[in-house]
């Protein structure tokens, strides 16, 4: 078994480049204390080696199958569910009155990162249930609460979100799904859903799926689309399942990576409508879903940070371990050959996955604490800027790990060589794992043009704002500490660029708007950029306070903060540097893409 | 039926402790720190036998530094229903350790007594055996199964051979082996729970033992780093490599 992640940095990046504990001063967690917080942790490492990394590979060579009638998973699958189940995980950061433990957002993240590293397809059973437990808890009413709340939280239930259509994917718009009201105030839908993740399965006794559909008669456009609780059985007043509902499988697809989680294409109304319940108010189905969608998009970014971090692992034990030639200034034949991590260019591999694996950790942590603060901190405007920031960064923040992450795995892959391509080794899978992270919970051009044509500019521009005065701030912090001031210079300069090249952009767009959103996607690398070199400042802030801090250190600590210190060099010198020839293509107005014309292709 | 769990503070499992460069002792500064896993067996046969209906009531003392309360806490989440914690800043040797436990046990009049057969620290093996003689409880190490039959314990010890099969007359000790069961993980609700479980907090002198320890560390070293081998040219060259080199034969 690869080592899950790393509870140093997991340490660190909570109470050394986070201030977690600070957390316990806030009413909700006075309960709570850092000794908590770590036993739950403890707890949450075991579960993942114990029931979740066991079938790891045997999930991957197994995959899901249906027989027509029912869908039959590895029976470690189910275990796993119970085990995270029962440990309380599922409603860890829900109300105590609601049978929850009130544990703070990024300590439930840090739980599901050690199931994500462990295995990420079946971690996303839970993944997914607690995006729906928290749906139902912001907009169901009190009956739809009290139904279907317990059902999920204790595990009788997982829950599911269902999008796409065959027809429809990133443009929800104009999905088919038809939902007709019935004489008892519920509706019947009619219509098909695609790519929906861990809808059929054997390990619990349910499924809650929460599906967008078009009320008869709706506006058309985002504008009429309406949310819809479908559960597979209908929940009789017990929680016990009742009748079957018209929601039924029409097959598995079949998968890259990531296969444990069942992908499945769910017809409803074959017969004479499926059941569905009402969400809130009708037409406003997508803003509840978006609201489920920012919180599943932090923790795509996350689940992307797993994968890397265990490719990484993987990859930094592997070149430990393996001899391979001598360096250049080595003359004798028969001298003992070095190992893999003696070679510079194997060290670039390892700091670019090191870069990625640990700065996307970072990143969905430091968004995780944003969105506590945004819902928590007792300062009016400290919740306001959190919630400002959060918004702002939530695309960088799905999109830089998932594509980065597919990066780092590549890297693992390159440093196993021979062995990183066989199925024998586990590089290959995580790669394949890997893989599905740009494309789901919004593809990475979606949140280019979510960035782009929305985040700089929505209330006048105050989140990017607060980006830059927050950034700013940082810099100011890095210039008196001389080990770091090269560093802010580095992103004061690149600072200046991305806003120059924001300001250039947005003229664009009033101009001529598709042209300006025409390189969102370039401008989303360019700010996921400029945020994960301004993380990595914050961790080499982090690492220089313990470095300089009075309080004894242990050699290994020691090496710990050299090595954050000098991955963020790596990443101001080898990878940020890129934003000025992104500001080029970008700041010209480049028509390349633009003008190109499908009959040249 | 009362049991007594002894718990001990020590260095990760995972973790690689490294010898202090003064070599007075192993570094174990900022190393995480566990309950000694042998410890955590003897806490989880102390629940499941509450769980059973045979124990009425789990204790689990541990006697340490003051964070070593955070091991108690750790039996309390697992299902022990209070905590002893002896505290004490001095290094503790299996007797001191020992002598503890018997002036506890002369407070408690447990049933029975589980230990772990060994901490990973010391990996000493003395002190289920030492409280053995200062309590005169029947005593059985290393066990792989334990039961019940009114006021005896049945206990299949690992010996070398194979097997062996005690009877013991409560009160009695029992330390733990590898193979007695495999350690639930704390829930949170249970985690939660723990901590509002009650810890009494007692000092070696108000037990009046005297815990100054018999034995000094002279120095700490990691062992020496394996030197990379040779090729011999055929049989006869390694066998007498064997004899006058090494002197592994004769």
């Amino acid at each position: 078994m690869i080592p899950l992640l790393n509870d140093r940095d997991i340490e660190f990046q909570l109470y050394e480049a986070l201030d977690t504990e600070s957390l316990l001063t806030r009413p909700r967690y006075a309960d709570h204390s850092r000794e908590v917080f770590n036993a739950t942790l403890n707890t949450a490492k075991s579960v993942a080696e114990r029931y979740f990394a066991n079938h790891a590979v045997k999930a991957d060579t197994q995959e899901p199958t249906f027989d027509g009638e029912s869908v039959h998973l590895i029976p470690e699958t189910k275990a796993a569910w119970d085990a995270f189940v029962e440990a309380g995980f599922l409603a860890a950061h829900e109300d105590y009155d609601e049978g929850g433990a009130q544990l703070p957002e990024v300590i439930f993240r840090v739980i599901m990162s050690y199931t994500n590293a462990a295995n990420i397809g079946t971690a996303a059973y839970p993944f997914v249930s607690v995006g729906v437990i928290n749906l139902i808890r912001a907009f169901g009413t009190a009956e739809q609460k009290a139904l279907y709340l317990p059902l999920i939280m204790q595990g009788n239930s997982n829950g599911t979100m269902a999008l796409t259509e065959p027809a429809q994917g990133s443009a929800l718009g104009d999905i088919k799904t038809m939902a007709e009201p019935a004489d008892d105030g519920s509706y019947r839908l009619f219509g098909q859903k695609m790519y929906i993740s861990c809808a059929e399965h054997n390990i619990a006794g349910n499924v809650v799926n929460m599906v967008l559909a078009k009320i008869k008669g709706s506006p058309d456009g985002v504008k009429g689309i309406s949310l819809f609780i479908v559960p597979k059985y209908l929940v009789n007043a017990d929680g016990s399942p009742g009748q079957r509902n018209d929601v039924v499988l029409a097959g598995l697809n079949h998968k890259m990576g990531y296969r444990n989680a069942t992908n499945t294409v769910l017809n409803f109304g074959e017969k004479d409508g499926a059941v569905g319940y009402l969400i809130g108010e009708a037409n406003k189905g997508l803003g509840y879903m978006f609201q489920m969608m920012n919180e599943a998009r932090i923790g795509i970014g996350l689940g992307a940070a797993a994968i890397a971090y265990q490719g990484y692992n993987l990859s930094l034990d592997y070149a430990r371990q393996r001899p391979q030639g001598r360096l250049a200034s080595s003359k004798d034949p028969s001298s003992p050959q070095v190992m893999l991590t003696e070679h510079a260019d194997v060290r670039r591999l390892l700091l670019a996955q090191k870069a990625y694996a640990e700065g996307s950790l970072f990143m969905g942590l430091f968004a995780s604490a944003l969105f506590e603060d945004q819902n928590t901190a007792e300062d009016p405007d400290q919740r306001k800027r959190a919630g400002l920031l959060l918004d702002l960064i939530t695309p960088m923040v799905k999109s830089w790990p998932s594509k980065y992450g597919c990066i780092g795995n590549d890297h693992a892959i390159q440093i196993l060589g021979g062995a990183g391509y066989m199925r024998e080794y586990e590089a290959e899978r995580l790669y394949r794992d890997q893989r599905l992270n740009p494309i789901h919970e919004g593809a990475e051009a979606i949140h280019g043009l979510d960035i782009l044509g929305r985040k700089v500019t929505m209330k006048n521009g105050a989140c990017h704002q607060v980006f830059l005065e927050e950034v700013q701030k940082d810099i100011s912090a890095a210039q008196a500490i001389a080990c770091l001031s090269d560093m802010a210079k580095q992103l004061e300069t690149a600072l200046s660029t991305l806003d120059n090249t924001t300001q250039s952009l947005i003229a664009l767009m009033g101009e001529d708007v598709d042209l300006g959103l025409a390189n969102a996607t370039l401008y989303l690398d360019m700010y996921g950029r400029v945020l994960a070199s301004w993380l990595w400042l914050k961790q080499a802030l982090a690492a220089d306070k313990g470095l300089s801090s009075t309080q004894q250190h242990n050699e290994q600590d020691q090496h710990f903060y050299q090595g954050k210190i000098h991955t963020a060099r790596y990443y101001f010198d080898w990878e940020l540097p890129a934003v000025n020839q992104y500001a080029d293509i970008l700041n010209s107005g480049n028509r390349v893409p633009f003008d190109m014309q499908d009959d040249w292709f | 039926m009362k049991i007594l769990v002894a718990v001990k503070r020590v260095a990760d499992y995972n973790v690689k402790v490294r010898a202090k460069s003064d070599q007075s002792g192993p570094d174990l500064t900022n190393v995480k720190m566990a309950i000694n896993p042998f410890c955590e067996i003897a806490v989880e046969e102390a629940v499941r036998l509450k769980e059973k209906g045979v124990a009425t009531e789990v204790i689990a003392v541990s006697i340490g530094p003051k964070v070593a309360q955070e091991q108690i806490r750790t039996a309390l989440a697992l299902g022990a229903d209070r905590g002893i914690l002896i505290e004490t800043d001095v290094a503790m040797e299996p007797l001191a350790i020992a002598k503890c436990l018997k002036q506890i046990c002369d407070k408690e009049s447990p049933d029975m007594v589980l230990l772990g057969k060994q901490a990973i620290d010391g990996d000493n093996n003395q002190t289920g055996q030492m409280l053995g003689a200062l309590t005169g409880y029947a005593q059985a190490t290393f066990a792989s199964e334990i039961t019940f039959d009114g006021a005896s314990a049945s206990v299949i010890r690992e010996v070398d051979g194979g097997l062996q099969t005690l009877e013991l007359k409560l009160p009695a000790i029992v330390t733990t082996d590898l193979r007695l069961n495999e350690p639930r993980y704390a829930s949170l609700p249970n985690i939660m729970k723990a901590k509002k479980k009650p810890i009494d907090v007692l000092t070696t002198e108000e037990l009046g033992v005297d815990v100054t320890p018999r034995t000094k560390l002279l120095k700490a070293e990691p062992p020496a780093e394996r030197k990379a081998g040779i090729k011999v040219e055929d049989v006869a060259q390694l066998v007498d490599k064997l004899k006058n080199e090494a002197k592994v034969i004769v």
